[in-house]
């Protein structure tokens, strides 16, 4: 009769604990009756938890969101996102998404068609880069919330020293001339990484030319431009880093956080990076794990050219927000990415974050120019800057970059050429990653 | 003399059974199978669906061209996902790299791990937790953890190693040997102490009369340790070397930590990981997968017939 009741109690416990798991996985509705939106997002200094805070008060209760932290780079925000997106998943109602693989999520059917009244509201007043980033097959899939651009930031005090003329466009060349003439080194993403595709595209871009040439392409059929005058004279400028040794120590294995405390502690001299490093400076100044007067020494000015009299393309980044097509809260999901996009977030977002704004409204604001003094220069470089290739393949083209292109040292005459016949082979399966 | 008796006496009741006990002891033994059946079938059942279900599934998307994020575009593309891969120079250099690793590590760990459990079967006293606590450290270290820290360690701008070694900017990570090196002494590091305890449990089987026995007929430490000692943990050494080459070559955290590949220090299962992942080409990575497999297989056969490794031995069953 023990044995029994114990059974009993047993399955009944059994049940408690399997009901209440099932619940917690639910978990799209709060107790109240509040649907809980998920927000998947990724780590900044807290500044998307304090928006998604804000809009879930805005929304007189009509949602909550939750926030999610992804993975720090974005090849690894990709992965988790895509895994759980290919399996379903509807605990995902909104993302905060790289523009470089908005293609793919799109083409994959995971982003949510955004209604055409708001896709016109979320384009308005926002700089071109970040629309375009947005955008596949002339449809906006995803909402531009910040629009990031490298500049070139030095130290004005060595850049004086080697007579650089900062008032006007510095050319590679010149940097290059600058950092040796000084016995200093240039700050750039050699990892074989990301970064090192950001850099690459950035010169092609820079020289007038186009990584791939027909985006909207499947894998086999992508023609790139890489094996091309453009191609040879971003190698080239790698080659100059390379011959005049001010690389730096670490080159090849130096990512964007990386530089940026390289230049901070005073290893390089120029360096080209996101804003961020502005705020992050200002942080170690203040907290007095950096001299003040190395702070107050920070220049800044518009990414490199590649030649005296040609604009240079800066790179663009950025995070745009897409709505899950498996969410359960479509509607809601949109008005929240309404509220989270807002100018008044974006600008909160940008002083609290240090990311730029998309929208150029923000530039404006009394408080975004006293936090960002660049804000022109940054403005300035959203609206000169060039997207990287938006294809659905852009992770096999990344790495494929990353992997020919380093280390920097290795690059030669042939790497444009010998990438482009890889990256190739690998787009039409016929080689490994 | 007893024992003799005692066995004679046991051989004679096995062989008078026979005629009489057949059906009553195959009736005692199917029941016996039977109830073995019931004890091990559920165990059994969830085995083959967790390790034989995985496997059916990667050899049959091995078979596609699939990539996650295309799945309208799936296609059957039979075995060229495998000729792919055995044509590419890639999966050769993996596999180059992954065995060296497996043959330096497991043999350098051999060495050291004999020593360390040499030093553990010695100590006497108050100093025996200690010792042995001490050594069995870095395994109780999570991979992960143990690759930042060499990462660290050997990073230029956080590192303290160049400084120690007199490298100045050299980087470590940016050369295939230098970064392979720091990969395997990672490893080493590591995984010394499981080595050293499979060993210490072969060396305290060792009959310590055969030893004595030995030491009085005046052999010298070597010869005790490579006539008596050795040949007595024969079966404890062959595990110790099945399970770490196994492991060793299933190599991932501690490439992914501090090279992620680059520097051309891919192993098999970066290569697994990149393609499946990474690209999330599912057909492609399945391959590379099953490959790996293949390759795990080849090692448990190598080791079990060419080396005569007994499992059941080293159990104590035999």
């Amino acid at each position: 009769m023990a044995g029994r009741w114990r059974t009993r109690l047993g399955i009944l416990s059994a049940a408690t604990v399997l009901a209440g798991g099932l619940t917690a996985c639910g978990g799209s509705s709060t107790a109240s009756g509040t649907p809980t939106l998920n927000w998947y997002v990724n780590p900044d200094n807290g500044g998307q938890q304090e928006i998604a805070e804000k809009c879930s008060a805005a929304s007189g209760g009509a949602y909550a969101i939750d926030v999610s932290i992804l993975p720090s780079d974005a090849a690894a925000q990709r992965e988790q996102l895509m895994r759980r997106l290919a399996g379903n998943d509807t605990s995902i109602d909104l993302m905060s998404l790289d523009p470089v693989f908005v293609p793919e999520t799109s083409e994959a059917g995971f982003l949510a068609p955004v209604p055409a009244d708001l896709q016109q509201q979320w384009s308005e007043g926002v700089v071109d880069g970040a629309v375009q980033g947005a955008t596949w097959k002339d449809e906006l899939v995803a909402a531009p919330f910040w629009a990031n651009t490298q500049l070139l930031w030095y130290r004005k005090s060595v850049a004086e020293a080697a007579g650089l003329d900062v008032t006007k466009p510095v050319t590679w060349e010149q940097l290059v001339e600058a950092a040796k003439s000084q016995g200093t080194a240039i700050g750039v993403q050699g990892q074989r990484a990301e970064s090192m595709t950001v850099w690459v595209n950035a010169m092609i871009a820079s020289a007038g030319g186009e990584v791939i040439e027909n985006p909207d392409a499947k894998g086999p059929d992508i023609r790139l431009g890489l094996d091309s005058d453009a191609g040879r004279a971003a190698a080239q400028v790698m080659r100059d880093i390379t011959a005049a040794g001010v690389g730096g120590p670490g080159i090849d294995n130096r990512d964007e956080a990386a530089t940026a405390n390289l230049f901070q502690q005073g290893g390089a001299a120029f360096m080209v990076n996101w804003p961020f490093v502005y705020a992050q400076g200002k942080s170690a100044a203040e907290e007095g794990t950096m001299d003040r007067a190395v702070f107050d020494d920070y220049g800044w000015s518009t990414y490199p050219a590649m030649s005296e009299g040609q604009e240079a393309k800066p790179p663009l980044g950025g995070i745009d927000i897409g709505v899950s097509a498996f969410s359960e809260h479509r509607d809601l999901a949109f008005q929240a990415v309404s509220c989270i996009v807002s100018a008044e977030n974006q600008a909160a977002y940008m002083i609290s974050d240090g990311n730029p704004a998309a929208a150029e409204a923000v530039y404006d604001d009394p408080q975004v120019q006293e936090a960002y003094p660049m804000y022109d220069t940054i403005r300035a470089s959203l609206q000169a800057a060039s997207p990287r290739p938006q294809t659905a393949y852009y992770n096999e083209v990344s790495q494929g970059i990353a992997d020919q292109w380093q280390p920097v040292s290795s690059v030669g005459e042939q790497t444009p050429a010998t990438s482009q016949e890889y990256i190739g082979d690998v787009l039409r399966g016929e080689k490994l990653l | 003399m007893s024992q003799q008796t005692q066995t004679r006496t046991a051989g004679d009741v096995s062989v008078s059974r026979p005629v009489r006990g057949r059906a009553r002891g195959s009736d005692k033994a199917r029941a016996e199978a039977r109830l073995g059946w019931y004890l091990a079938g559920p165990a059994f059942v969830i085995l083959v669906a967790v390790t034989g279900y995985p496997i059916l599934q990667a050899l049959y998307e091995s078979l596609f061209s699939y990539r996650l994020t295309a799945p309208a575009d799936r296609a059957f593309v039979g075995l060229k996902n495998y000729g792919v891969i055995l044509t590419d120079s890639l999966w050769w250099s993996a596999l180059l790299n992954t065995a060296m690793i497996t043959v330096v590590t497991v043999a350098v760990e051999l060495v050291i791990g004999f020593a360390l459990a040499m030093v553990m079967h010695k100590v006497l006293g108050w100093l025996r937790p200690i010792v042995r606590t001490a050594i069995l450290i870095p395994y109780a270290v999570i991979t992960v953890v143990s690759a930042y820290a060499w990462q660290y360690a050997f990073g230029l701008t956080t590192g303290f190693m160049n400084a120690v070694l007199g490298l100045d900017d050299f980087d470590v990570f940016a050369n295939k040997w230098s970064a392979l090196a720091v990969i395997c002494l990672s490893e080493i590091w590591k995984t010394t102490p499981f080595i050293s305890l499979l060993l210490l449990a072969g060396l305290a089987q060792v009959p310590s009369d055969m030893t004595e026995a030995a030491k009085v007929d005046g052999a010298t430490a070597w010869e005790r340790l490579w006539r008596v000692t050795l040949p007595n943990m024969k079966a404890s050494i062959m595990v110790a070397l099945l399970f770490r080459a196994l492991d060793a070559f299933r190599i991932f955290d501690n490439v992914y930590i501090m090279t992620n590949g680059a520097a051309g220090t891919e192993t098999v299962s970066s290569l697994a990981y990149n393609q499946t992942i990474s690209r999330l080409e599912i057909g492609l990575g399945s391959a590379v997968s099953v490959l790996l497999f293949v390759c795990v297989l080849a090692i448990c056969f190598i080791a079990i017939k060419v080396f005569k490794v007994d499992l059941a031995r080293a159990r104590g069953e035999g």
